[in-house]
């Protein structure tokens, strides 16, 4: 496949891109979709016109929406599209959506005003990142379709008006569909922007209402194709045994006995590991158990994950942030209060293990991959770079992501499988197990949390210093802002140790430890005055009006009750993971065994426009049962560098009689530009079910996960 | 999207693996007679996927605890990724692909109404879970749903929805 790339712009596309020459094909995420696309292949098949790179249209008035984004689950597979679709005014029912090409020039985002542009679905960054070009995109083609019909029928554009799928001449009494238009139509050159008008939020037809995510059918029947389904004639399995302790140089020493094992095509000697390529999934897995490597010693190799977050301390961090002067409005306060917190390591624990399909060329040369990526064109890029071949030469496929959480932004096993591919004819299907998966996971770092705050004698904050302790950087650092809260001295504090061990980012990222260390302190804070939690919170929210409103309808929707009633209690927390969300927990507790149960969790939002409303309140409602999931269950431990759990008998999750009986979910009615809702119900959780423990036993949980083992401890204290 | 039941286009041409030992393997799959030539500690869940392209079964854990390998043999839910093809020979196998012809079993479509999946992995487990259910017991108690379900793990979350939808079939099945 050719891709002729260069030199278009944003503008350009919006502004000529029927002129651009860009071939689109790419494989299909729905088994039966047409791929012949460009010319009708005889009189009976309805013609296509690409409109821009974002649209074609067909004579029979189908219209092919291509979508940027990785769907995961998040749904922006159809969230996008339908954002273009609304001020296009198409068709829903003919819309007809495809995953673009890999070219991130094209296709992709920059994140800040003159960011490189790229294709990574992360951060729940989609609908911001691409709402208002969609409707731009959309808007453009409404315009051009208009026009049309305007010239066709010589009438005054203004006399126009467009309904789902049609032109439509009032005055006259005509239509005329898009279908017909995209007959007739020639689309070498669009209307310029400034001729754009974009609906009013009021006019909207699909934006905001309940419509059903387009991929949800071919979830139901097994037709969707994840990158793990790939099927190619002749396709070879690869596995790997990467190192046990991160940085570890393998060294197989029975490399015949491998080699000579019924089914092994080739041994790949890699930095970190040592691959096989087989004819069969079952040959494969037997090479990769009968293999004998000998590991060289790294850093990570005195890494005990335990032992190291005792031992932290704040000594020595630096300053990231601080407003006021934290210093001398400690001294001037009243009282000091210090809490100390900690929270463990967590793995994405994505229900389809990673995995990547590439083919390279006889000669090298070329490569095609097919692949489930946050990053598709990181993906790419690796591919090209492992080849030691120009990524133009690479073709890049993207699929459904059997769920991401950060995990499938990191390239890493794009490139293992090109190596893999490399060393054999024919295309290879690299593997995963979930061991795997487990044991070279890349993991939410643990930190330790040390918290102080001066209050005046009425109990308000005047002074709040965070310093967080643990791996990874930055990746700990976000969400420790508290800037919705009207104290007046804040500092933030970070130190970062280098266990040598691999971390990343997990859904939420840093918000999800500093949330729930913030939230739990504060809450501490308002019992140690008698306040009422979540009154406590008011009355440091009279300068932040949307934060408070979603503090406000959290209360009125959960019928806030700060005290226990019949062995249940509630408890709350607030967070900014983008959109401002707050959490209300509604908790009991088997003192006898430990075990915490959520019995009912509400949680508002303000997110601005929301797109898709169902599937908007689907996401808050998997992001806390990820969230309870978490804070009550999930640990990653290290043990000399090692990661001590391997599979999910191990790392259990949350299981369905585990899970709220209700998640009750409800978004403020905005017309505020689109925020990030993906991730945004998740960090509250802990601090929500940590306040609803307090109000049940007056004690605090200042460990996460909330184990039985680590419950019943806190009861005795 | 295709629904039902299609041949592999590899499906006589599947044994890639000609020098193992393998061993003939006749079954009834998604009602049709099928004979396949597999390694005999095969797993069904890889000669499924990987032997006769039936994808919609899915391998995650590859040790029986988290459900989105389920299919059906002889009706009953198994975990297809720890049931060697030699425990097959003669039975029937159900997999997501034969539920139904078009998408249309009543936990299929109700999934569909409820909004059901997400990252959609799970969920042919989920569904093939809850039709064996629903199967031996068209009226199950909301206790009884959960307990047969609870070794379907979901990590998106959707769990209070999957049970939404499997109340509703069992509602409507009811009237």
């Amino acid at each position: 496949m050719e891709n002729s790339t260069k030199g278009i712009s944003r503008r350009k596309f919006l502004a000529t891109a029927g002129g651009a020459t860009i071939m689109i094909g790419g494989f299909y995420l729905f088994p039966g979709c047409r791929q012949n696309v460009g010319k009708a292949l005889d009189e009976s098949e309805p013609i296509e016109k690409e409109v821009t790179v974002w649209v074609r249209l067909m004579s029979d008035g189908q219209v092919i929406i291509y979508t940027p984004a990785a769907e995961m689950g998040q749904g922006s597979m159809t969230s996008v599209p339908l954002i273009l679709a609304e001020e296009m005014d198409a068709d829903w029912s003919k819309v007809k959506i495809l995953s673009s090409p890999v070219e991130a020039e094209i296709y992709g985002v920059g994140w800040y005003p003159g960011g490189a542009k790229n294709m990574t679905t992360a951060g729940s960054r989609t609908i911001r990142s691409y709402y208002q070009l969609m409707r731009e995109a959309g808007g453009q083609i409404r315009r051009a379709l208009l026009q049309h019909a305007a010239e066709k029928w010589e009438v005054d554009i203004q006399e126009l008006t467009t309904q789902p799928g049609m032109v439509v001449h009032a005055a006259s009494d005509r239509k005329m569909t898009f279908g017909e238009i995209a007959d007739f139509g020639n689309f070498e050159k669009l209307p310029d922007m400034s001729e754009v008008v974009l609906k009013d939020r009021k006019d909207f037809r699909l934006i905001g209402k309940v419509m059903p995510r387009y991929d949800i059918p071919a979830k139901t029947d097994g037709s969707a194709i994840y990158g793990m389904d790939v099927q190619l004639p002749g396709m070879m399995y690869g596995f790997i045994n990467r190192s046990p302790v991160h940085g570890a140089k393998p060294e197989l020493t029975n490399e015949e006995e491998i080699m000579n094992m019924e089914g092994v095509k080739s041994i790949v000697k890699l930095d970190h590991g040592i691959g096989v390529v087989a004819s069969s999934v079952e040959a494969g897995l037997k090479a990769k158990g009968k293999m004998q490597i000998k590991w060289s010693k790294a850093l990570a190799s005195s890494h005990n994950s335990d032992e190291d977050l005792s031992a932290y301390t704040p000594n020595g961090a630096q300053e990231e942030n601080q407003e006021g002067n934290v210093e001398s409005a400690l001294k001037t306060s009243d009282k000091i209060h210090e809490a100390i917190l900690t929270n463990k390591y967590v793995y994405h624990a994505q229900m389809e293990p990673l995995n990547a399909v590439v083919s390279v060329a006889p000669d090298k040369q070329s490569a095609e991959l097919w692949i489930g990526s946050q990053a598709p064109d990181g993906a790419k890029a690796v591919v090209a770079e492992t080849l030691g071949i120009d990524q133009k030469n690479v073709k890049a496929n993207q699929l459904f992501l059997g769920g991401g959480f950060g995990r499938r932004s990191l390239s890493g096993y794009a490139a293992e499988c090109a190596a893999l591919a490399k060393s054999v004819d024919g295309p290879v299907k690299l593997i995963w197990t979930r061991e795997d998966d487990v044991s070279y996971g890349a993991f939410r770092p643990q930190v330790k949390h040390f918290l102080k705050a001066g209050v005046d004698r009425n109990g308000r904050i005047t002074a709040w210093e965070h310093t967080a302790v643990g791996p990874g950087g930055g990746l700990s650092s976000g969400g420790a802002g508290i800037s919705h809260y009207d104290i007046p001295n804040i500092r933030f504090n970070r130190k970062d140790i280098d266990h040598g061990i691999r971390t990343k980012h997990w859904r939420a990222v840093g918000h999800g430890p500093n949330k729930y260390a913030v939230e739990t302190f504060i809450d501490q804070l308002a019992r140690n005055y008698n306040k009422d939690p979540f009154l406590y919170r008011r009355e440091m929210m009279q300068g932040n009006e949307r934060a408070r409103k979603v503090l406000e309808r959290a209360a009125e929707m959960s019928n806030w009750d700060p005290n226990p009633k019949d062995g249940k209690a509630m408890g709350m927390a607030f967070a900014d993971r983008d959109a401002f969300s707050c959490g209300v927990a509604q908790i009991s507790l088997d003192r006898a065994s430990g075990v915490i149960r959520v019995h009912q969790y509400w949680c508002a939002l303000d997110s601005g426009v929301v797109v898709q409303p169902d599937n908007a309140v689907a996401q808050v409602e998997g992001s806390v049962i990820m969230g309870i999931s978490c804070a009550l269950k999930e640990q990653i431990d290290f043990q000399g560098g090692q990661v001590a759990q391997s599979n999910y008998n191990q790392y259990p999750l949350l299981r369905m009689s585990e899970a709220p009986e209700t998640i009750e979910v409800d978004f403020i009615d905005s017309d505020e530009a689109p925020d990030g809702l993906g991730e945004a119900g998740l960090p509250a959780v802990g601090g929500a079910i940590a306040s609803a423990f307090a109000a049940l036993t007056g004690k605090y949980l200042y460990d996460m996960p909330f184990t039985p083992e680590r419950v019943l401890k806190v009861l005795k204290t | 999207m295709s629904g039902g039941f299609n041949l592999s286009p590899y499906f006589f041409n599947f044994n890639r693996d000609q020098s193992r030992l393998t061993m003939k393997i006749e079954f009834i799959l998604n009602g049709e007679k099928v004979a396949i030539e597999a390694p005999e500690d095969a797993m069904l869940l890889w000669t499924l996927r990987e032997r006769l392209n039936l994808t919609g079964t899915k391998y995650s854990c590859g040790i029986s605890v988290c459900g989105a390998c389920t299919v059906h043999l002889d009706g009953n839910a198994i975990r297809s990724c720890t049931t060697p093809v030699s425990a097959i020979v003669g039975r029937e196998v159900t997999t997501i692909e034969g539920l139904s012809k078009n998408n249309e079993h009543p936990l299929q479509l109700a999934f569909q109404e409820e909004q059901v999946p997400q990252c959609g992995y799970c969920q042919s487990g989920q569904i093939m879970q809850a039709a064996s259910l629903l199967k031996e017991n068209p009226t199950p108690t909301d206790e009884q749903i959960i307990q047969y379900m609870d070794g379907n793990l979901c990590r998106c979350g959707t769990y209070t929805r999957i049970l939404k939808a499997i109340k509703k079939v069992v509602r409507e099945g009811q009237s």
